[in-house]
């Protein structure tokens, strides 16, 4: 048999899936005492380019509370044509398209390699993607500039049935007319006043049937069965002329005076844009764009008065309770993000800006709704740019990255019950028999509403073993969870995808070895994480550092071996070496630890920490440091203060921010130009090598990362030294004697 | 004289006091009987005629109560005159009753009044007015000068007594009075009367002051020569003369016109006479081109110089004392120091050496460069902005209107008002549209197509956009013809009935605010404001409530929220033109206050048809647009110590009490302010008037005018009758009438008119007139006209309205009244009647008009009437069938098209004179008048004959001779 790594990697590939235990103690009281909870890591959508969507729906099982679907973990027997489930043991007739069954000639949902499976439904109408652009306007002119280049750009790389709106808005909110030739017509809203979906609905001209202005012409025939507003219409129809309106889209003419932000409506803005989508397509995957160049300063969800001396709200103010708008903003957000989750629709925010944008008020906007969230200073920098176009990039089969409205329904066999989920998702409340009365992170429901997802989104699901320690699991029994993910996918069908796994049962205190050994702790760590980020939100910093600690040293205490007294006799197996390193590193990453972050930082990497699938989520945890010498090829190394050398040229990767590092040797090498110098082409190929890693990385990852090039005594050098063990510093520096 | 006394044994018109001669019966019989009007049967008679189906007698009965009040018919109830001794009518020869007389005559010819009786008149031809008025002059001159003249048919003085009105009651006793006080009359019986006994007891008409005569003599007397206003108290030529001002130290009559240029020293006396003191105002007056506009004064940064204490301008009244240095202010006495820049020696009679080249020393108006002081938020203010603002629901398309509009604004936004001399207008413009939403648009010159911004959250409206709502007219052309071009097309198709209102302004009024600018919002709109939105209103026009004491309710604004905006908008300077086309009741009573209380003007186009209107509606609309107007404007009176302005009427809004607050204010808007004595006045000094305006003009320059008036004073109310204007005496009263209707009912409003004239001429008889029969009703010579205009401000729509006329009818005069300038009252109540075919045809000159009664119509004649709001061609049903054929170009009478408003264009001297004859009279009015062509006995003569006014009309209005016979009853009843 493989070894754990590898059949835990073999898992990640197959099904998207990583457990923290990969063995499964068999009794509640056992798995409590494994300090670190049974749960997994499972990214819905999973890349699986070798998995072609069979044309045909699931078959389910009958009994009303599971309806869990046939998988190749089912009992069959092929005779009898009936199939037995393995959750909850009902015995069902296989329906009659399935009547040729027999055990050569098996439905592919059956076959073990098919564990996960992509059903693609016929039924129900299609409706196209929807993209509603919400536009800020107060920006600089060349941010202006670059934002509406991007918008333009954009439009060309949507689906061309798609349907897409402009919100723009500053101190008012205008929601464009898109359907009018030889004048543009925008409907205009005052940005300081909340108005209900209703009101919104209703001065919009949306309650009736149709404007009759457009009723009365008989000329138009009606193209598409979805066009009933004016305000959404299709790519290929009106490209054109949204370009062109995206053209003369001006900076918001409201004068600012001296001393004062601009007027941002912000809040009224999203709120008309969710109002626009409620009454129009509810439950259709469409996503609201809000591109953001400030904080909203009036109106419902401001986060900061328009006075500048006053500054935005600091982690200090929030503590001494000093940020007057914050809960009354949040609210608003909360509000909105619940109505759009509810409608099936998502929110994406871009945010760039040097200062805050009030993303710690509107987070639960994209978190809720599984929108992105991105954060730069300027719209004009590549970063945006590039993370913006990568949105709509495009997988093997030409289809967009992208889902929405999935739901997620996770289905337990009866040892096991769900204690919740952290990600980017909302409960919808579906309590049943494998529903754990002990919440983790989202909890009390056994489905939840993914509105917007890409085919990295990951959430961390929670399980209890519910199995009584008197009561054991005969041998060689395994536990199963079903993952059952109905979505519409970007080419609008409706699809269903179903990922079964299995698990052995253990029994910790005979069999601890294996379950040890079956120890995932990269999982781990990245579920651990999510629990402490999680609290983090709504906990005091310093408590979850607490908890954090405290399940470290369990865990230690529990799978470490040492003698009393003696800290140095003190050894962790393989399997949980890593561990503890990673909570250290956790513990001073910006998920936790708020100094030197804003609050709208903090919320922006926990934004991103709750949605990344494992990889992304380590590296987060702890970045990866790469070191290149004349001495070999790169090579990782220890993200401590060691690794920092004069000849060596460091790249780190803290998904963030992309830092090369040039040692001081290499640094005055670099300047004295000896790169130019055909003798010494070695050292030109030395300064490139971590330019392409680099660029590598840069290519692949979403959002975009900062670039920061850097050298020996660079300001910019405080991205590595922040990141780095501290084993050596100033303090400290001599005594070691390694200068 | 004597009339009636002999004549008329008839017992009933004893009441009055003057019998008719009987020579004068010969009058025809029609005349002011109601019969006539009877005849009517058509749908337009009055809904009681036809329901009494009685014609002949609906008058007295409809009216029975009111009439009391309506005085048509004098009628007796009142003391009856045992004699019928008719009484003499000062200035008014009446050689005998057979004499018919010239102008004036005072009684018998042979008697001259003593002086001081009679009112200097303008009589014949001799002694022009202006000599007659030097102060000083004590001896009346007697009317009998005119006796020089041709048999004119004057007012023949003493009035024959009332017979005529066949109101009389037959019985001597018919009613007891229902009231004892003198005032009640009771109501005529008329249909008690035997047909014949109608026909008695006539007055002839030929032989009462007649307004044309009045007119005509004053035109002959004083329009050759230029008014000079040198000289303190001088009468003014009338309205109606053409006449050339010359400023030597007060303004100009087209400025300022009062009820009387000599008033009494002291309050008793003023009580006395009951003559109201009051000036009528029209500080932007358009000037005939041969006066030149006053000059403007700039005085730098130190701005205009100002009394210390009560802040009135330099002007020529100023005194300089000490040699220059200081100077008394000739309104409250307080001394002040002269600044050392504008020193300047005095000559040997105290004048500064430079008075005669500074305009504030030596001219009765002129203009003040104003400082930064003088402006808001001490910010000289940004140009004006034009905002059109566009009614674009059903109506409004299915009727033409939008594309007609559209197509006008492209041509006409070449012709916005901009100072003289600059290259083009200050003014920017914006456009809006709306519906029960608002559509504004960007047309910024920098945009390919205009953008459009719609605002559906109307209960608090705002602003969509600021750059690019308020352009230049040359350099965003192209966007502002696209957009204008394309609105028609946009809303052709649109089902959108509700319209609303408020909001619309306010979104005018927030664009101007927004934008830091004055400026003026036309709309045009269609129907009643039914959206939900504020401001919404109902139908609540119910003519039930006509002749109740709840009629004020339908003049006054359905809701508070129309007053408050006009408020907000006031403080903005954002004045409201509104241009209405209604199929129904708009409430033109609520719509009309934001225009009434920011400066602004109400058109009417009831029934809208882009064939019938159009031209009226552009030419109106061209006018409206290009006329120059001030804004943001405050405008003050200030007048020398004795008396105060108190109380103001016109088209404006007051915060407090002294200042008049026009947010807009054009050539054609007139304030009239009347005073009130808080002390005595010295004869020496006279009275002293300065009105100041603070505007800013269409360039955006913040400018003051000054209009100074120096009044004489008078401690015999002689002097105050001799110097008196009837025509601006009608303005007042017309328009305290009219706003009285807003508080008080309407029969009462008439009923204090007609007291209050009664005290006046009872206080002239009794205290100027030579001691004469009681019977004779005599009347000053400058008054004679009362009566009748009076009648006519009574019987008009507003306070007596017929059965056709409208709520919104009644609501739009009523606020067209109230702005208006004394020479617009004077056409308005009494209409010009001009004869067509009389004069020869090669004249040059208008023809001499003809008094407004049917009467004076010839059957065999063409007549051209108007009122400055309508223009009636009346022909007669024998006109001569050439005289048809080149006017209409059809063969005869018959063939005319009744109701035609436009003539053939053809190519005789006939045709040609009458259309130049109907251009010049559009001309002269500030609105165009359609022509509605009317034949005799056609159905249409019913809405012409509305405008007869000497007639007994329709809705129970009394003809000028029952009128007069009232009024002669309500004086004896003062006297006794």
């Amino acid at each position: 048999m493989a070894t754990y790594l590898e059949f835990i990697q073999q898992n990640e590939e197959r099904d998207g899936v990583r457990f923290s235990w990969n063995v499964w103690p068999s009794s509640r009281l056992e798995a409590t005492r494994m300090v670190v909870p049974l749960a997994c890591l499972f990214t819905p959508l999973k890349e699986r380019p070798d998995l072609p969507p069979v044309q045909y729906e699931p078959v389910l099982c009958s009994r009303p509370t599971c309806k869990a679907v046939l998988n190749p973990l089912c009992q069959v027997d092929y005779r009898a044509k009936l199939w037995a489930c393995n959750f909850c043991f009902q015995r069902n007739q296989f329906p009659p398209a399935y009547g040729g069954i027999s055990e050569v000639n098996q439905p592919a949902e059956l076959m073990p390699q098919f564990s996960t499976i992509e059903y693609m439904i016929q039924r129900g109408a299609q409706s196209p993607l929807i993209f509603l652009y919400v536009v800020d306007t107060c920006l600089e002119e060349d941010d202006l500039q670059a934002l509406k280049e991007s918008l333009q750009m954009s439009l060309s790389l949507l689906p061309p049935d798609a349907l897409v709106g402009l919100i723009t808005f500053g101190r008012m909110v205008q929601v464009h007319e898109l359907s009018c030739e030889g004048i543009s017509k925008s409907y205009v809203f005052r940005g300081t006043k909340d108005l209900t979906a209703k009101q919104i609905q209703d001065m919009l001209g949306l309650t009736k049937p149709a404007m009759p202005m457009q009723q009365a012409r008989p000329a138009q025939p009606q193209e598409h069965p979805f066009v009933s507003s004016r305000f959404l219409q299709p790519v290929h129809k009106i490209d054109m002329n949204l370009t062109d309106l995206l053209g003369e889209l001006q900076r918001d003419p409201w004068p600012v005076t001296q001393g004062k932000r601009p007027l941002r409506s912000t809040g009224v803005a999203l709120s008309i844009a969710v109002g626009l989508l409620e009454g129009t397509f509810p439950n259709t995957g469409a996503r609201i764009m809000l591109f953001t160049g400030g904080p909203p300063t009036q109106g419902p969800g401001m986060v900061v008065g328009d006075e500048l001396k006053i500054p935005i709200r600091s982690w200090h103010d929030i503590e001494k309770d000093n940020a007057r708008f914050m809960k009354k903003a949040t609210k608003h957000y909360e509000m909105l993000a619940n109505r759009t989750a509810a409608n099936g629709h998502c929110i994406d925010i871009y945010a760039c800006a040097l200062d805050q944008t009030g993303l710690l008020e509107m987070k639960c906007c994209a978190n809720l709704t599984g929108g992105y969230m991105v954060m730069g200073d300027s719209f004009n920098t590549s970063l945006f740019k590039q993370t913006f176009q990568r949105i709509f990039t495009k997988d093997f089969n030409g289809d967009f990255r992208m889902a929405f409205g999935a739901t997620l329904d996770v289905k337990t066999s009866r040892e096991l019950k769900i204690a919740g989920a952290i990600g980017p998702c909302v409960s919808l409340n579906v309590k049943g028999p494998c529903v754990s009365e002990n919440e983790l992170g989202v909890g009390g429901t056994s489905q939840w509403k993914i509105c917007g997802l890409d085919l990295t989104s990951t959430l961390g699901i929670y399980f209890e073993v519910v199995n009584q320690h008197n009561a054991p699991i005969p041998q060689g029994g395994r536990g199963a969870i079903q993952f059952v993910t109905h979505y519409q996918h970007s080419s609008t069908q409706r699809r269903i995808r179903v990922t079964t796994i299995a698990r052995n049962w253990a029994d910790a205190q005979t069999q601890l070895r294996h379950i040890e050994a079956a120890f995932d702790q990269e999982a781990a760590a990245v579920l651990m994480a999510r629990l402490g980020v999680f609290r983090a939100e709504s906990e005091e910093g310093p408590d979850v550092l607490r908890w954090l600690d405290r399940q470290l040293i369990r865990l230690c205490q529990k799978f470490g071996q040492y003698n009393k007294e003696d800290p140095a006799s003190f050894r962790l197996s393989d399997s949980f070496s890593l561990y503890p390193q990673f909570m250290f590193h956790l513990r001073r990453s910006p998920f936790l630890q708020v100094f030197n972050n804003s609050p709208d930082e903090s919320s922006y990497y926990r934004h991103h920490f709750a949605r990344q699938d494992l990889t992304q989520s380590l590296i987060m945890i702890q970045p990866i440091l790469y070191s290149y010498s004349f001495h070999g090829p790169p090579e990782p190394v220890l993200l401590d203060s060691s690794s920092i050398l004069a000849d060596k040229i460091l790249l780190m990767d803290t998904f963030f921010q992309i830092v090369i590092y040039l040692g001081e040797t290499i640094a005055q090498w670099r300047k004295a130009g000896y790169q130019d110098m055909p003798e010494y082409e070695n050292f030109k190929h030395l300064l490139q090598a971590p330019l392409d890693d680099a660029q590598e990385i840069l290519q692949a990852r979403f959002p975009m990362p900062r670039y920061i090039n850097t050298e020996h005594g660079g300001s910019q050098a405080r991205f590595l030294l922040s990141k780095v063990n501290p084993s050596q510093t100033h303090n400290n520096l001599y005594a070691w004697g390694q200068c | 004289m004597q009339i009636s006394s002999a004549v008329a044994p008839a017992p009933p018109s004893s009441g009055l006091g003057y019998g008719p001669p009987t020579s004068l019966a010969s009058a025809s019989g029609s005349f002011p009987n109601s019969g006539l009007y009877g005849s009517y049967p058509q749908g337009q008679a009055s809904p009681v005629s036809q329901a009494q189906g009685h014609p002949g007698i609906q008058t007295p009965q409809r009216s029975a109560p009111s009439q009391a009040s309506s005085f048509t018919p004098p009628v007796s109830g009142g003391p009856r005159l045992p004699s019928m001794t008719g009484p003499l009518l000062p200035g008014q020869g009446f050689g005998g009753p057979s004499v018919s007389q010239p102008n004036h005559v005072s009684s018998p010819p042979p008697q001259a009044l003593p002086p001081g009786t009679q009112m200097t008149g303008p009589l014949g031809p001799p002694p022009p007015m202006h000599s007659l008025q030097q102060p000083g002059y004590q001896p009346q001159q007697n009317g009998s000068f005119g006796s020089a003249r041709g048999p004119q048919p004057n007012y023949g003085s003493p009035y024959p007594a009332a017979p005529t009105f066949g109101s009389q009651p037959g019985p001597p006793q018919p009613l007891p009075p229902k009231r004892l006080d003198p005032d009640a009359i009771p109501s005529p019986q008329l249909n008690e009367l035997p047909p014949q006994q109608k026909t008695r007891h006539r007055i002839d008409p030929d032989a009462i002051p007649s307004p044309i005569q009045v007119i005509e003599d004053d035109r002959n007397n004083r329009g050759t020569e230029p008014f000079v206003t040198g000289v303190r108290g001088q009468v003014p030529p009338l309205v109606t003369t053409n006449f050339l001002v010359k400023d030597q130290g007060n303004a100009s009559p087209r400025y300022i016109r009062c009820t009387s240029y000599n008033i009494p020293c002291t309050s008793d006396m003023a009580k006395q006479a009951q003559v109201p003191l009051a000036a009528v105002i029209k500080p932007l007056a358009t000037l005939p081109p041969d006066e030149a506009s006053p000059y403007v004064v700039d005085h730098g940064e130190s701005g205009p110089l100002r009394c210390n204490r009560c802040k009135a301008y330099m002007c020529p009244f100023m005194q300089f004392i000490e040699g220059g240095r200081r100077f008394q202010c000739c309104f409250c006495s307080c001394i002040n120091d002269v600044p050392p820049q504008y020193f300047q020696h005095l000559d040997h009679t105290g004048k500064r050496v430079d008075a005669y080249d500074r305009p504030e020393l030596s001219l009765g108006s002129y203009e003040f460069l104003a400082t930064v002081d003088y402006c808001k938020n001490n910010k000289f203010p940004s140009p004006p902005a034009f905002i059109f603002m566009i009614d674009v629901s059903y109506n409004a398309i299915r009727t033409g209107l939008v594309r007609l509009l559209c197509e006008e604004l492209k041509s006409l936004l070449d012709f916005l008002p901009r100072e003289c001399g600059a290259e083009e207008s200050a003014i920017r413009v914006g456009f809006v549209t709306y519906n029960k939403v608002l559509h504004f648009y960007n047309v910024k010159s920098s945009l390919a197509q205009p953008q459009m911004m719609v605002v559906s959250d109307v209960a608090d409206m705002f602003v969509p956009l600021l750059d690019g709502f308020l352009v230049n007219v040359n350099e965003s052309r192209a966007v502002i013809t696209s957009l204008l071009d394309q609105i028609p097309e946009m809303f052709a198709d649109t089902r959108e009935t509700e319209t609303v209102f408020v909001p619309v302004i306010q979104a005018g009024m927030e664009a101007l605010k927004a934008a830091e600018c004055a400026g003026k919002l036309f709309l045009f709109h269609t129907s009643l404001p039914i959206a939900e939105a504020p401001g919404k209103l109902k139908n609540r026009d119910d003519r039930k409530l006509i002749n109740t004491d709840k009629e004020k309710t339908l003049f006054q604004p359905q809701t508070g929220a129309y007053q408050t905006l006009a408020k907000e908008c006031v403080a903005q300077g954002c004045c409201i033109d509104l241009f209405l086309f209604p199929n129904q009741y708009v409430d033109v009573a609520t719509l009309s206050v934001v225009p009434q209380l920011t400066g602004g003007s109400v058109y009417k186009y009831a029934c809208f048809q882009v064939e019938n209107d159009q031209e009226r509606f552009l030419s109106d609309l061209r006018r409206d647009v290009q006329k120059v107007v001030g804004f943001d404007a405050v405008m003050r009176v200030r007048t020398s110590t004795g008396i105060r302005a108190v109380d103001f009427f016109g088209a404006f809004y007051m915060s407090n009490t002294t200042d008049v607050e026009l947010a807009g204010l054009d050539g054609d808007k007139t304030v009239t302010v009347e005073f009130k004595h808080d002390d005595r006045l010295n004869e020496e000094s006279g009275a002293l008037l300065q009105c100041a305006l603070l505007y800013t003009s269409c360039a955006g320059q913040r400018r003051l005018r000054i209009h100074n008036l120096a009044l004489n004073c008078c401690t015999q109310l002689a002097d105050l009758y001799r110097n008196c204007e009837t025509d601006t005496l009608i303005n007042y009263m017309a328009k305290f009438a009219y706003r009285g209707v807003l508080n008080s009912p309407v029969k009462a409003v008439r009923d204090t008119l007609i007291t209050q004239c009664a005290q006046i001429l009872a206080c002239y008889r009794k205290n100027c007139a030579s001691p004469s029969s009681a019977g004779q009703l005599i009347l000053p010579e400058c008054m004679k006209l009362l009566p009748v205009y009076l009648n006519c401000v009574l019987k008009s729509d507003v306070l007596q309205p017929g059965a056709e006329v409208t709520t919104d009818d009644r609501a739009y005069v009523r606020q067209l009244v109230t702005s208006m300038d004394v020479a617009e009252t004077n056409v308005f109540f009494y209409p010009r009647l001009l004869p067509l075919t009389k004069s020869p045809i090669e004249s040059t000159t208008e023809p001499t008009a003809v008094r407004a009664s049917e009467e004076r119509l010839s059957n065999g004649d063409i007549y051209l009437l108007e009122n400055g709001l309508n223009l009636f061609l009346w022909v007669g049903a024998s006109v001569q069938q050439g005289v048809v054929q080149s006017l209409f170009s059809v063969s005869s009478f018959s063939q005319i098209t009744s109701g035609l408003s436009v003539l053939p264009v053809l190519d005789n001297p006939l045709s040609k004179k009458v259309r130049g004859l109907i251009d010049s009279l559009r001309a002269q009015r500030s609105r165009y008048m359609k022509l509605i062509v009317v034949k005799q006995e056609d159905k249409l003569e019913m809405l012409f004959k509305h405008f007869l006014v000497e007639d007994k009309s329709l809705s129970g209005g009394a003809s000028y001779v029952d009128f007069l016979c009232h009024m002669h009853k309500e004086i004896r009843q003062l006297l006794s």
